[in-house]
């Protein structure tokens, strides 16, 4: 059982996550409304998803450069270097928790502490939505919402059309991880904690997976020196 | 004994072919030019006047001479005449050849000019048009029931310089254009639009306000797209709406039905359509239009991997809950 509280989410990551995470939600419902619109049955109406998807991506835009500065200078862009030495080793670690010892009740490979916010898993999934994805998305959506700056013809392809496609490829791959994103809150120690965590900012960890502590389980210690380099 | 083919004999039989090909050529090049000629020397004459800005007239009696104005509306563009579908008519074809007298007399200036039906109806040359179908839709049009008589077929398309546009795929900007340019040609400017419907015009920016992105709307759909009802048997829709009765609903464009493939992309629709339906024939690359645009086979693939992440994520829910249970249970 858990022992140990960490002060994991600052109030400014978790001003941040939640209005990304209504921002999020407004411009996924907005664009399959869009995308999917039908005269009979229409989930939002179309010229008001305009608006929202509009005026939803003008803030998310705003905020992911908010989120940009802010990991950039603080000490929180540190839990996001992915070290690439032995990385795939890791990765399949995490992967065969997920896939086996999560269910007979193995400790995790890469418990969270104050060193390591995210598994390799982890940080494979928000490295790629929030450096690829998130900015391809902002940056076609920019471009369609002024569509008369994208290039008319590429290589005999409409430039509008590809991206579209791009960004409803990138949207259709941010809403994909939010599924998963949102699944994995009932992944913690018990089907709501990480829930609580996110909501008062401390996370619960075992005494012995600590950084404090961490000398005295070899296992972790290893873990946490191929993080390091 | 067969006669043998010698290179010779070869040589002889090309010379024959060769001259009876050139006299061909020659006879016909030179009857078209006959033709040419007198067509070029009657629309030359009547040019002469009404291929300029002023014409000068002489007073037979006092031999004095005037320089007039032509209106603009009597002025015939020689190279877009050329040019047209109807370029090879010699003016006195459709005009009456009293016009061939000059000053010209009140009869020719009286006599009605024709219409488009009154050549290409009942005229299976030109069956396909369906012109009978365009003159019945164009009588219910707004123009013909708030104007009558004052409003004919020449309002919107000039004789004298109408020609089909290009509908080969690359084209569609142009079109787009030059199908807008007629409706604006009264509906954009305040003094053509002043004479003829006698009020003050209407703003368009502003009565279209309501549409979002309007420059990318105005350059990529056809005013008639939404204001006119269109038919199924004609390629462009001549019943044009009065004004309140115009599309405003946006998903009537943006989705698979979209009322643009019967209208803007019908000419596209009837030549590509597949059997991926009609949506997936429409990425023609010259427009994208959200909801009506879908990409038949991202669809698929991305409902595939929406469904096995949503099993994926039940299966592992549920194994978690068997295990936990037979924990809890030990």
């Amino acid at each position: 059982m858990p022992n140990k509280r960490i002060y994991l989410y600052p109030v400014w990551i978790r001003l941040w996550h939640t209005i990304n995470a209504i921002l999020m939600v407004m411009l996924i419902l907005s664009g399959l409304s869009m995308q999917y619109s039908n005269p009979n049955y229409p989930l939002i109406r179309f010229d008001l998803a305009v608006k929202m998807h509009n005026i939803s991506g003008i803030l998310i835009t705003v905020f992911f450069l908010y989120f940009l500065l802010a990991i950039i200078f603080n000490w929180a862009g540190k839990f996001y270097r992915m070290p690439l030495k032995g990385y795939s080793k890791r990765l399949l670690k995490q992967v065969k928790y997920y896939m086996f010892g999560i269910f007979r009740g193995e400790k995790a490979y890469f418990p969270v502490n104050e060193e390591r916010k995210f598994n390799p898993i982890q940080l494979l999934s928000y490295n790629l939505i929030q450096f690829v994805a998130v900015p391809l998305v902002i940056i076609t959506g920019w471009a369609l919402l002024f569509p008369e700056t994208i290039v008319l013809n590429f290589f005999g392809y409409s430039g509008i059309l590809l991206t579209s496609l791009l960004h409803v490829i990138m949207g259709f791959f941010i809403s994909i991880f939010l599924i998963i994103h949102l699944y994995f809150i009932t992944v913690g120690h018990s089907v709501t904690s990480n829930l609580k965590s996110i909501v008062t900012g401390y996370h619960d960890i075992d005494e012995e997976d600590s950084v404090a502590t961490q000398t005295e389980n070899s296992t972790t210690l290893q873990n946490n020196d191929t993080h390091k380099t | 004994m067969a006669k043998r083919f010698t290179f010779r004999s070869l040589k002889k039989t090309a010379l024959i072919l060769a001259t009876i090909a050139f006299s061909m050529v020659s006879f016909f090049t030179l009857s078209s030019q006959n033709e040419t000629e007198a067509l070029n020397e009657e629309t030359t004459y009547c040019l002469s006047c009404h291929g300029h800005e002023t014409y000068e007239i002489n007073d037979t009696i006092t031999g004095e001479y005037a320089k007039l104005k032509m209106f603009k509306e009597l002025q015939i563009d020689l190279l877009k005449f050329r040019q047209s579908t109807h370029g090879e008519f010699k003016c006195t074809d459709c005009h009456s050849s009293d016009f061939e007298d000059f000053p010209h007399p009140f009869s020719a200036k009286a006599e009605a000019s024709y219409l488009c039906i009154d050549c290409h109806g009942d005229d299976e040359d030109y069956a396909s048009y369906h012109f009978d179908t365009i003159e019945q839709e164009y009588l219910k049009s707004v123009h013909v029931t708030e104007k009558g008589d004052d409003f004919s077929c020449w309002n919107c398309h000039n004789p004298h310089a109408y020609k089909l546009t290009d509908k080969t795929p690359g084209q569609l900007g142009n079109r787009i254009a030059e199908n807008n340019s007629v409706c604006l040609d009264c509906h954009g400017n305040i003094n053509s639009y002043n004479s003829l419907i006698g009020r003050e015009k209407t703003d368009l920016i502003k009565s279209h306000e309501w549409l979002p992105n309007q420059p990318l709307h105005f350059s990529r759909v056809r005013c008639i797209d939404c204001h006119a009802a269109t038919h199924d048997s004609i390629l462009v829709a001549h019943m044009v709406l009065p004004a309140e009765d115009a599309v405003k609903n946006c998903v009537e464009c943006h989705s698979t039905n979209s009322i643009l493939w019967g209208s803007l992309y019908k000419h596209q629709a009837m030549t590509t359509r597949n059997e991926l339906g009609f949506y997936n024939g429409m990425i023609t690359n010259e427009a994208y239009i959200i909801g009506a645009n879908r990409n038949y086979y991202l669809n698929i693939i991305s409902i595939v991997i929406f469904i096995l992440v949503v099993i994926g994520i039940a299966i592992h829910a549920t194994l978690r809950y068997i295990y936990r249970h037979k924990k809890h249970a030990k």
